[in-house]
């Protein structure tokens, strides 16, 4: 029993260092699993078990699934010939619940950054390339985010594209569904009259 | 510790979960950083962009502390040149030069007035000669400035042709003799006086030498952004060189 409340503490340490956690939500949380052992505690410790042994990043396209291809890439209903080009995997994610892309997937797991010194070699861009003429890609959809180092990538990408016979296609900047002008910035408020369509 | 001022935003770093360090320059205090709380957040995304201008409170106990900024948005270019390939790459190696090449806390007023003058110019007619200029001015302003106005060996003030690779200094085809291969072609986009003619791209390769060869190495021997290689890339591209 003595090493019981080290191992607790031990426990609330690494779970401080989650996100959105810290060392007060992760004693709550510790707490919370302890008192409810048998209904989440164990089923959540077997889960875990399993996960780290078997999750592994997708060989073709980045996502993170349990076999060496995910289902995604796997599917025969996905090859379309569009690929989304996104940063991580939780914007795949993202991509995917909002059930509208019916394509495949190519996370680049980053993004270009003169600050941390991340070129194309350190991305999965080559992967991309080998790609595009093995799965007759006739569309890259760039869902990369507006941020400088995003669309830095975003336009690196489209150059290396160039000289292939290949739609390219970044998704649109403007007014998120629910949003109030008096509340957006200057730069959003600038693309979306940029980009503004016949109504 | 308090000061209020207007400065750019070259570079934001995560610090923690909502948090970010970001790094200024500004006109009195040169290269500066501090946290922004809250700077990682999804409210603050779009202000805390490279090349923003930011109106700036800075607070800290004591002077050498990291301290903590107030940010408010002036003014965003970044959204600007989103869309411009070639304007939002000058926009990077820009932000990457001065947070690579400029020490901490020490003014450099001309050279901010020429980086707010250049982001500000982003995109416009002869903003890439505008790069080269500040490019210029920036390895002026850190010691290993040209000077590309008369002949190391003869003095004289025409017919120049080639920029000593070591001194920076220009060299008349008659002082350059058998020597001539081994120094830097002079283009004309940085003769004197040959302001609005020339090929930027030369300039860009002797101003590359400089910054690659002298500036960096008296750094601590960190090799140049690769933002700049990037944007002179691009520039190359367009212009089918």
């Amino acid at each position: 029993m003595a090493d019981a409340p080290r191992d607790i503490e031990a426990l609330i340490e690494v779970m401080a260092k989650l996100p959105g956690l810290g060392p007060r939500s992760a004693r709550r949380a510790v707490l919370h699993l302890i008192k409810k052992r048998a209904l989440l505690m164990t089923p959540l410790a077997d889960l875990m078990m399993s996960v780290a042994a078997s999750a592994r990043e997708c060989l073709t396209c980045g996502n993170i699934g349990t076999s060496e291809t995910c289902a995604i890439c796997l599917s025969e209903k996905r090859a379309n010939g569009q690929i989304c080009v996104v940063e991580d995997v939780a914007d795949l994610w993202a991509m995917e619940r909002g059930q509208v892309f019916s394509g495949r997937y190519h996370v680049l797991g980053g993004t270009l950054s003169a600050l941390d010194a991340v070129g194309p070699e350190d991305l999965r861009i080559p992967k991309l390339m080998d790609r595009l003429e093995r799965e007759g890609v006739t569309e890259v959809i760039l869902a990369l985010n507006a941020t400088v180092d995003g669309q830095t990538t975003a336009h690196y990408i489209a150059g290396e594209l160039e000289p292939r016979n290949i739609e390219v296609t970044s998704l649109a900047q403007g007014v998120p569904i629910g949003g109030e002008l008096d509340y957006l910035d200057d730069g959003t408020i600038s693309a979306a009259l940029r980009a503004r369509k016949a109504f | 510790m308090e000061w209020r001022e207007n400065g750019v935003l070259l570079a934001v770093r995560r610090h923690g979960e909502n948090a970010a360090i970001i790094e200024v320059f500004t006109r009195a205090h040169g290269r500066h950083a501090g946290v922004v709380r809250g700077g990682a957040g999804r409210r603050m995304g779009p202000v805390l962009q490279p090349g923003a201008q930011l109106d700036l409170t800075w607070r800290a106990r004591l002077e050498d502390h990291l301290g903590a900024f107030g940010v408010e948005p002036v003014a965003a270019r970044a959204a600007s040149v989103l869309e411009d390939r070639l304007a939002l790459a000058g926009l990077s190696a820009v932000c990457a030069l001065l947070s690579f090449t400029l020490p901490e806390r020490e003014a450099h007023a001309a050279l901010y007035d020429r980086s707010v003058a250049l982001l500000d110019a982003l995109g416009a007619d002869g903003w890439a000669r505008a790069y080269l200029r500040w490019e210029l001015a920036l390895l002026d302003e850190m010691g290993f400035g040209l000077d590309l106005s008369r002949c190391a060996l003869t003095g004289r003030r025409d017919g120049l042709a080639y920029i000593s690779p070591r001194t920076g200094r220009a060299v008349h085809p008659e002082a350059a003799g058998e020597w001539a291969d081994r120094l830097l072609p002079l283009p004309d986009s940085l003769r004197p006086g040959g302001g609005e003619g020339g090929d930027v791209l030369g300039g860009l390769q002797v101003t590359g030498h400089f910054l690659a060869d002298h500036l960096a190495p008296a750094l601590g021997d960190r090799s140049l952004p690769a933002a700049r290689a990037r944007f002179v890339d691009l520039l190359a591209r367009q212009r089918g060189v």
